[in-house]
């Protein structure tokens, strides 16, 4: 127990306060487990705790029953400039099992004045110069260091061996500053960059928030601070020093308020989060009355077998075993979050991690969401978007309303961006009114209504990012971190494209590539292809940089080319079908696409398919077309007489048909040669296979326009009659009149 | 028979040093039937020195974890079933583990199609049988019931592989530690110390799935492959310069090189992840364990030495790589195309290994 005389300022040598100062590690159980004990052994008249003093007036919104940890305060720069430049933002996070969140509940309980004591926020969003290398981890986590000294890899294992597990003393207080000043004076001292600034301007600052708390007249002192701190707190400086190294200090301006907390963003160790890796097992740990490996072990087998896995009592005894053992092999007094993992894998797992991933995720991690109360101050998202609306001239209003944009405006162009990125916050304040093909025109069609829970869904976006673009990107990402099939990827591609989100997209196209990579199904390379292209042009059209998506194309093209010839063996007739629809998708975005190399490459592949024996009449054909159209092919006469000779069986030759003039008549209207072919083989097919062919040719004739089929008629009436023979009109008129009609030449 | 006359003599023959020295200078609780402590059996594994300086050689190179977990399963008297694809040194594992705690790695059933039941109870000596009706001395012990009788570790290799009613009488022993013999109206009681390691393979194909009350009496511990690429070039290596000298080859000396391309491209297909982790590559269907790369350079070492110019080169591996990784004729020549072309070709220093590819496929 730290129990200093702190010698007030100068001229008031009155009453010996009592100051005690807990050094704790920031969100350990263990630690805010023993701070309640001590606070409330203490009694103090005044609480002080770590963090910004201008969430002092929010301080009492702790209290309120409908605050739900975790929560996390968060100080932004309210900045007007629309612009959006040297806008920051922190938070501090505190779970049930933070010390400091302890502290904050016990004194707002026991009606005992608390208070903020670190350096303003306001000073601490003007970055120090030279700030930006954050110091090693030591100065984050001093306990940390200490237990790595002792041989453990965690120090919340370290702190319960050591601390919580030794009897006979009943705070751990003394201990840790004695610790802590080793430690400090052991360590060299930090270069003089804005690190180390930083750090003496905090202490000064927390050392004269303690002399105020004396002046005021309280006698009985807690301070709750990171146990890094203790010693500095301590140490006897005078009020002078102090306030010359906080002199001057610049200022930004800054707005405080609460916002509900994930378990998930306490586990994150860049950004916001604040490192802990296991917050779930944290909050077991403090919350389980005993046995708490008894109890984890038994809760995990609940979820296993809510996950329809068959995991018995018998599994959790053996489990329960297994860690104890464990722990006794590794010289640990109780099995910790290791060793539990250990026998979870082991046993209730049977050695597969699929399970185990499915425990880290719901219990290690723990999805928990805080809750705020309804009257906390806006968050700046909200704030964000009401700037938007104003900017953009956007009403909020519950009443649907139909909004028409013109992209060639650069105010209906942002328009349109702030409601595509709305919609990936998944607040459908603007749902576009035709999905799909519209987009390559320069007009876009929304229905705008406001409805009261979107602050709700801004609120919790607010995690993701301070602006509307900054969550709208954040969010891109984690949806293409865990995003399903390569077609609901792509599609948000395209998302990111329309909203306009270049910071996004690398991300998303990395996953695109990866998933390409990794589908084994050409097909749905081939359904993807197009959609990108697509995205690409449209990215062009809109001045959205579309590099990093260029290059998933690239890859994609190549991954087809290798793929598309094993995936054209021993196709029936749907299924050639719809490889046709691909293949021609493919081959129109390639030429949207204009890269000559992917061009060339492409044609290849398919020039090297043709000679495949047991290719599919219908793909041969429609290949033999396309090389043609292309200009590769010298001899497509000889290959549609090899097609449509008596060798060939009549269906296949008819797919080939089929295939070969499935883009367009205007071939068989210019080419003569092809068109006799063509003539000459329905002219000698036999009976028996003419009724066979017919409803296939019928099929590709009707897909043509009534005047293409009647310029065919015509040609193929003046150039095909063999010369010199004689006919009987009287005879011939009934099936000419039939032939007329199938040929649409002449309407009944 | 002396150790130094057998072709591979057991694990608790060939280190009996070791554990002579640990047991030596084991000073902590043994669980009964223990030869040595848990630490030290962990020890034993691990390897680690000893007080006077005595080296103890590490028997598995892997995550410490893994042993930890395997020695305080059988210290609580529950089975142990080693899981892993082939070549991640189960059996290995499991012989130094009944080594060091029973001083016995010999009570080993073999697991294949056709072991029979009598393999994990008893059987009987027919002709004494026939003689003399039914008595002790006509029974023949399993490996199992000796282990039993002595509070011994006994071990039952490749588990998935014999058949499924075979399996299950391991229940009865697992979960009641007496084996009945009706016959003799008479039961064995195991004694303390005993339990099981069993090995499986959850790769293989045609294996017999384990019926989940006989899963339920395992702990498992899956080991993996190598973590790192030197971890494995490191086995490797080893492992082919003692193979190189058993099968008496003519002296190629094993490019480092070689064996660090061979072991990298086993690896890049194996996690579907090329080594930089910036591409994503599909996985082929057969196993790519460390035992495959070990048997494409020991018969590249065979064509280096007979056929080539003595040094194992790119071509002498290519083959090896491309047989080893295209089992499946169609997905499989896909997955290697695809890797070659994205991954192999824009390497510079790996095009003599490229072109040598594209030569065999």
């Amino acid at each position: 127990m730290i129990e200093s005389r702190v010698l007030p300022d100068e001229e008031q040598p009155p009453a010996v306060a009592h100051v005690q100062v807990y050094g704790v590690r920031h969100h350990g159980p263990g630690s805010a487990r023993a701070v309640r004990r001590a606070l409330e052994e203490f009694e103090p008249d005044a609480v002080l705790v770590e963090g910004p003093p201008e969430a002092d007036p929010l301080l009492e919104l702790a209290g309120d029953p409908a605050m739900v940890p975790p929560v996390a305060l968060l100080a932004y720069s309210p900045g007007l400039d629309a612009a959006g430049t040297g806008r920051r933002a922190a938070f501090w996070p505190f779970a049930g099992f933070s010390p400091e969140w302890q502290a904050i509940r016990y004194a707002v309980g026991a009606g005992v004045p608390v208070r903020f004591c670190d350096l303003p926020a306001a000073n601490q969003f003007v970055a120090a110069s030279g700030e930006q290398d954050d110091g090693d981890d030591v100065r984050l986590d001093p306990l940390g260091a200490l237990a790595e000294a002792a041989g453990y890899d965690d120090a919340e294992r370290w702190w319960d061996d050591v601390v919580e597990h030794r009897s006979g003393e009943d705070s751990p207080f003394a201990a840790i500053a004695e610790a802590m000043a080793e430690l400090r004076a052991a360590l060299p001292v930090p270069a003089a960059g804005g690190y180390r600034r930083r750090e003496e301007q905090r202490e000064a600052y927390m050392r004269r928030t303690l002399r105020r708390a004396l002046k005021d007249g309280h006698e009985r002192i807690a301070v709750v601070c990171g146990a890094w701190h203790v010693p500095a707190l301590l140490e006897q400086v005078p009020a002078a020093a102090d306030d010359q190294t906080l002199r001057g200090l610049p200022k930004a301006r800054v707005a405080m308020t609460w916002v509900p907390w994930t378990h998930g963003r306490l586990a994150g160790r860049s950004g916001y989060g604040a490192g802990v890796r296991s917050p779930g097992w944290y909050h077991h740990l403090f919350t389980a009355p005993d046995r708490p490996v008894e109890r984890w072990l038994t809760d995990a087998a609940r979820l296993l077998r809510g996950e329809d896995l068959h995991v018995s009592s018998a599994h959790v005894i053996e489990a329960v075993r297994l860690a104890d053992a464990l722990a006794t092999l590794r010289g640990r007094p109780l099995a910790g979050l290791e060793e539990v993992t250990e026998a979870t894998r082991a046993v209730l797992c049977e050695g597969s991690d699929l399970p185990l991933e499915l425990i880290h995720r719901r219990m290690v991690v723990g999805e928990r969401l805080g809750v705020v109360p309804a009257r906390t101050p806006m968050v700046p998202l909200q704030r964000d978007l009401h700037a938007e609306q104003r900017r953009l001239r956007l009403k909020a209003v519950p009443d649907p309303k139909d909004q028409d944009l013109d992209l060639r405006k650069p105010t209906d162009l942002d328009r349109s961006r702030l409601l595509h990125r709305l919609r990936l916050i998944e607040v459908e304040w603007g749902v576009p009114k035709e999905e799909g093909r519209s987009r390559g025109t320069f007009r876009e069609a929304w229905t705008l209504a406001w409805r009261p829970e979107f602050d709700v869904e801004l609120i919790e976006a607010s995690a993701w990012g301070t602006t509307v673009r900054d969550a709208s990107a954040a969010r891109a990402q984690a949806m293409a971190a865990d995003a399903g099939p390569l077609p609901e990827l792509t599609a948000l591609a395209e998302r990111c494209l329309l909203a306009d989100l270049p910071e996004a997209l690398p991300e998303v196209t990395r996953a695109l590539a990866d998933r390409a990579a990794t589908d084994t199904d050409v097909a749905h390379l081939m359904e993807a292809l197009p959609a990108l292209v697509r995205a690409l042009r449209y990215g062009d059209v809109r001045g959205t940089a579309t590099g990093p998506l260029r290059e998933v194309v690239d890859a994609l093209a190549v991954r087809v080319r290798v793929g598309l010839p094993p995936a054209t063996t021993a196709l029936d007739d749907d299924a050639a079908e719809s490889l046709l629809d691909r293949i021609d998708a493919v081959h129109a975005a390639l030429a949207l696409l204009a890269d000559q190399d992917h061009l060339t490459a492409w044609q290849r592949t398919l020039a090297s398919l043709l000679d495949h024996p047991g290719l599919h009449g219908l793909l041969e054909g429609r290949l033999t077309r396309l090389l043609l159209d292309a200009g590769l092919l010298p001899d497509v006469t000889a290959r549609m007489a090899r097609a449509v000779s008596t060798g060939a069986a009549p269906a296949r030759a008819a797919a080939w048909v089929e295939g070969f003039l499935a883009g367009g008549a205007l071939i068989l209207t210019h080419d003569d040669e092809l068109l006799r072919l063509l003539d000459a083989w329905i002219a000698e097919l036999p009976p028996d296979s003419f009724t066979a062919v017919l409803p296939l040719l019928r099929r590709t004739f009707g897909g043509y326009t009534a005047a293409e089929r009647r310029a065919i008629a015509d040609r193929a009436r003046f150039t095909t009659s063999p010369p010199g023979e004689t006919l009987d009109p009287a005879r011939a008129a009934p099936a000419t009149a039939t032939t007329l009609r199938i040929l649409g030449w002449e309407t009944p | 028979m002396t150790t130094d006359a057998v072709l591979r003599p057991h694990a608790e023959q060939q280190y009996a040093d070791e554990l002579a020295r640990l047991a030596e200078h084991d000073e902590r609780p043994r669980p009964p039937g223990w030869k040595l402590s848990p630490w030290a059996v962990t020890t034993y594994l691990l390897g680690g020195e000893l007080p006077g300086g005595a080296v103890v050689t590490p028997k598995y190179i892997g995550p410490r974890r893994l042993i930890e977990v395997a020695v305080a399963t059988l210290a609580t008297d529950r089975a142990l079933l080693l899981l892993g694809v082939p070549g991640t040194a189960k059996t290995w594992v499991s012989e130094h583990l009944a080594a060091a705690v029973s001083g016995d790695s010999t009570l080993l059933v073999q697991g294949t199609a056709g072991t029979p039941e009598e393999a994990l109870r008893y059987g009987w000596n027919y002709a004494r049988l026939l003689a003399e009706g039914p008595s002790e001395a006509a029974l023949v012990e399993s490996p199992l019931m000796r282990a039993m009788r002595r509070g011994a570790v006994a071990r039952v290799e490749e588990l998935t592989r014999m058949p499924g009613d075979v399996q299950d009488a391991l229940i009865t022993i697992l979960s009641e530690k007496t084996l009945p013999v009706p016959e003799l109206t008479t039961e064995v009681q195991a004694r303390k110390g005993f339990t099981v390691i069993a090995t499986a393979n959850d790769r293989d194909r045609g294996v017999n799935e384990l019926s989940s009350a006989l899963r339920r009496r395992f702990n498992t511990v899956v080991l993996p492959l190598p973590a790192t690429v030197d971890d494995e070039v490191d086995i490797v290596a080893r492992r082919v310069g003692q193979l190189g000298a058993a099968l008496e080859l003519p002296e190629a000396p094993a490019g480092l090189a070689e064996i660090r391309r061979v072991v990298t491209v086993f690896r890049e297909l194996r996690s579907g992840l090329s080594s930089d982790g910036r591409t994503r590559l599909k996985s082929p269907s057969g196993t790519l364990g460390t035992a495959e790369a070990i048997s494409v350079i020991t018969s590249g070492l065979a064509l280096a030495a007979h056929f080539g110019d003595g040094v194992l080169r790119a071509a002498d591996v290519a083959g090896g790589i491309v047989g080893a990784v295209v089992q499946d004729p169609v997905a499989d020549r896909v997955v290697w195309q695809e890797y070659l072309e994205t991954v192999v070709r824009d390497r510079p220093e790996w095009r003599d290994f490229y072109r040598a590819c594209r030569e065999v496929s």
